[in-house]
């Protein structure tokens, strides 16, 4: 044997050694009564409701808390319907609020879910005075007072009473966000360090009534969900749900091709178009509440400009941006409150139309153009987004350059008010629709030194103080059909004069196994629900 | 002899390098920590916080104190073996590298065992070949490792051999109902599976580690290879390899004893590096196949400005530079005499 087949000998053994583990391996679809789902749960950053505030988190605590008032998710759009609380009643003054509480209904633990569990959980969120404890404390809740104002009275009766007279769909649409979950207040408490009312706990651990308990969470790895065979609406025919985190949608769509999970979340355009049409896979669509929109800094005299600001809403290619590169993940929508809410707004008053941006750009007295920075977050259909407007933008002598940054590096110069334009996406916090409202259309000091930093208006410098009135106003009245017609009324002026372009509204398309029924994604108002799952 | 004053001064020696290597380690990581535009706080309460809670998660932090107090507090808590809490997992910094270490360690064993075993075999058949197909071969095969997207490679491995061929297991560490069924004894489920003699688990882990473990692999496979060519080269030149084959010692003793032994001590750094390369965790391996390892934890820490995360990586990173520099200064002594 010459050097040279000795040589490969070597290697040939070598390889051997190492091949037979590839050999051979088979795979079976998920079983009947388990749900796997694959989807980026990489912004949980803590599983206390007090604290939820992301998506990933938001889908968690949906089924495995319950809120006193809740939602069909079979009918969203009908409105809120009674959860935990059976029924309320709103005193003559439209302050105080009397729930009374559902009986036979029993935590994980097998703690009764009492008037004293609501009242705690709430209390809590208040006084832990996390980033969502706004949407109580909005009431004139306080970590002082809140005591006080949100009682228990007997076991089965809880009294809540507000600062002042609110919308009664206001005050309730707040109760069904994630921060008006109950909490097992002896649970809670059992794992108290330092007064902290069970939060570190909490964060990592769950003490719900919902249709699953929480079996384990490894963040940015994965969670299990356990059916909860006692669940007040009957247990749920999924008895456990794997959640996997998988970043990649390519890896996504090979697991579902595969059988491998039965829902796959983020589907990017192509692959969705991968799969329509194959075999053992269905994509479903839901309209979800993220509005995306650009806004124009108004410490810029140029961008304060109306005219300049009117030109802006006549470049943009809403159309072609919705069928071409962001391919059915997006609908052309114009106003602030998503489709779906109520007092939505359907008239879509702009449509691309350079010629008149020309004009209005000439009579601002900036033919010529200009230059603008786009703040925007590195994220593919942003960015795709900020080349096209920044393409169409040259048309008419505006040259755009792009300032590319993570999220956080683009908030922090968006809350400094050191963006130009800023590009950007806006999700509602709870399902009514002060909470849109209350941040593009309400701006009570627009001093710098005020520090609203929550609010879009303040943000992009943006003084408004009758539109202000008009929101208070609106958030105020009780009567549901005059309410949403004074949001359509604000929506409407907001469309004209505001310096935000608000250009689409999100489409969630989700990729399933063909026998994998009733996976609701929520909508615009809620969050994701398994309890309704079947396969 | 052991305890001699030159092997105490040696022992004390080395182990002042290392500790002035981790402070400046975590020093420079703190520093462009704290000078990037990311600002911790706001990872923590989300775009809509007031500012209110803003300033009190920046207060909590410890943000609002001066940079060198910050890092002092950092360093004091580091050396009481308390690597501060993740922002992003809301847990101790030090859990989460015991979870996601050993994922990263596992993969990086078997790929490295993969350029080991093609790597050396290919260089030594390329060198003694110089200039002909078999160089050649090797050649353009290295240039594919060296150049092709491992995220590229990650995908197409995954559609060919997961989706179409179902030889291998898909993107996690397991299937998803195996996950927690064996006892977590070392993180390593290759291990732990064998300690609870769990060989369906161990069947499975493996399929799932081959393809993400080639992949790395084929990188190793490049890079020693390469090296391995250009040693054994310079070693083929030398006048005792004449003097063998004078001496009528046969061919594959010449090649694979005298020459091959010979190069045994900078391939040993060469394979030291690589792996400590793998061992820092490759992102977008574990992005594609949705490896939980420590790439992906520094990453994403870094990302969301969690500092506690990146330094705790960080200083793992280090521990196996340095562990693995010792390891091969151990092993020079071992295979070369001149060395002891």
């Amino acid at each position: 044997m010459n050097a040279l087949a000795k040589s490969f000998a070597v290697a040939a053994l070598a390889a051997s050694v190492a091949l037979p583990a590839s050999i051979g391996q088979s795979f079976a679809a998920t079983p009947a009564d388990t749900l796997v789902v694959a989807n980026r749960i990489d912004d949980i950053v803590s599983l206390d409701p007090a604290e939820i505030f992301e998506f990933a988190g938001g889908d968690l605590a949906n089924n495995v808390y319950d809120t006193l008032v809740t939602f069909d998710p079979a009918k969203l759009t009908d409105g809120y319907k009674p959860g935990l609380a059976e029924s309320w009643t709103v005193s003559a003054d439209g302050k105080t609020y009397t729930f009374k509480m559902r009986s036979g209904v029993k935590f994980h633990s097998g703690n009764p879910v009492t008037a004293n569990d609501a009242a705690f959980s709430l209390q809590r969120a208040v006084i832990l005075n996390k980033t969502p404890s706004f949407i109580l404390t909005q009431f004139g809740f306080t970590a002082d007072n809140v005591k006080e104002k949100i009682k228990a009275t007997d076991d089965m009766t809880l009294v809540m009473e507000t600062d002042k007279k609110y919308a009664t769909s206001f005050v309730l649409n707040c109760l069904s966000a994630t921060i008006g979950s109950i909490v097992d207040m002896k649970t809670a408490m059992e794992h108290e360090a330092d007064g902290d009312m069970g939060y570190e706990w909490l964060k990592t651990h769950s003490a719900g009534s919902g249709a699953y308990s929480l079996r384990g969470w490894k963040p940015n790895e994965n969670y299990v969900l356990e059916v909860n065979e006692n669940y007040w609406r009957g247990a749920a025919d999924m008895k456990r749900v794997f959640m996997r985190h998988i970043p990649e949608s390519a890896t996504q769509r090979l697991l579902l091709e595969k059988g491998d999970i039965d829902v796959a979340r983020n589907l990017s355009p192509d692959d969705i178009a991968g799969i329509s049409g194959s075999g053992d896979v269905k994509v479903e669509e839901d309209l979800r509440g993220r509005i995306m929109y650009f806004s124009l800094n108004q410490d810029i005299p140029t961008l304060a400009k109306p005219k300049v600001q009117e030109a802006f809403k006549y470049l943009v290619d809403y159309e072609g941006m919705a069928n071409t590169f962001l391919r059915g993940q997006y609908t052309v929508h114009q106003a602030f409150l998503p489709l779906t809410y109520l007092g939505e707004l359907k008239d879509k008053p702009y449509s691309q139309n350079i010629e008149k941006a020309k004009a209005l750009l000439a009579e601002a007295g900036e033919a010529d153009g200009f230059e603008v920075k786009i703040f925007v977050r590195n994220a593919q259909e942003r960015l795709e987004i900020a080349q096209s407007l920044q393409n169409i933008f040259a048309k008419v002598g505006i040259k755009a350059t792009l300032e590319v940054g993570t999220g956080k590096q683009i908030l922090g110069a968006y809350r400094a008010r050191k963006h130009e334009i800023y590009l950007g996406a806006w999700g509602p916090d709870y399902p009514d629709p002060h909470t849109n409202a209350d941040t593009f259309a309400h701006n009570p000091d627009n001093a710098f030194e005020a520090k609203n930093t929550g609010k879009l208006a303040w943000r992009n410098a943006w003084d408004i103080p009758a539109m202000t009135k008009e929101t208070e106003a609106a958030v105020q009245e009780s009567d549901r059909d005059t309410r949403a017609e004074m949001y359509r009324k604000i929506q409407a002026d907001h469309q004209k004069t505001s310096p935000f372009v608000v250009m689409l509204q999100k489409i969630e398309q989700t990729g399933l196994r063909k026998n994998v029924t009733g996976f609701y994604t929520g909508s615009a108002v809620s969050s994701v629900y398994y309890w309704t799952v079947k396969k | 002899m052991l305890l001699s004053p030159r092997f105490l001064r040696s022992v004390l020696k080395t182990m002042a390098t290392i500790a002035v290597t981790f402070i400046g380690l975590l020093f420079i990581t703190f520093i462009i920590g704290r000078v990037m535009p990311i600002d911790p706080a706001l990872s923590v309460v989300g775009d809509k916080a007031s500012e209110e809670i803003y300033q009190a998660a920046r207060k909590a932090m410890g943000l609002d104190q001066p940079l060198y107090i910050q890092f002092f507090y950092y360093i004091s808590d580091v050396f009481r073996g308390d690597l501060g809490t993740s922002l992003l997992t809301a847990r101790p910094v030090a859990e989460d590298i015991i979870r996601v270490f050993p994922a990263t360690l596992e993969l990086a064993t078997i790929a490295t065992i993969f350029g080991i075993i093609f790597g050396v075999p290919m260089g030594v058949v390329a060198a003694v070949n110089k200039g002909r197909w078999p160089d050649q071969v090797v050649r353009v095969l290295g240039l594919f490792g060296y150049s092709m997207p491992v995220f590229w490679l990650g995908l197409i491995g995954l559609l060919v051999f997961y989706g179409v061929l179902g030889w291998v297991g898909g993107p996690g560490r397991l299937d998803i109902f195996f996950e927690d069924v064996v006892p977590n004894i070392t993180g390593v489920i290759l291990i732990d599976s064998l300690i609870a003699g769990d060989f369906e688990i161990f069947g499975n882990a493996l399929s799932h580690i081959i393809l993400p473990a080639a992949v790395l692999g084929y990188y190793s496979i490049a890079y020693i290879s390469r090296m391995t060519r250009s040693f054994m080269l310079e070693q083929l030149s030398q006048e005792y390899i004449t003097t063998a084959r004078v001496k009528g010692i046969s061919e594959f003793q010449v090649i694979w004893r005298h020459a091959l032994g010979n190069v045994m001590v900078p391939l040993i750094t060469v394979i030291a590096l690589s792996y400590a390369q793998l061992l820092e965790g490759s992102v977008l391996t574990e992005t594609v196949f949705a490896w939980p390892g420590l790439g992906f934890y520094i990453t994403a820490g870094l990302l969301s400005a969690d500092m506690n995360a990146v330094l705790g990586g960080t200083l793992v990173v280090g521990g196996v530079f340095v562990g693995l520099n010792l390891l091969s200064d151990l092993l020079y002594r071992l295979v070369d005499p001149r060395a002891r």
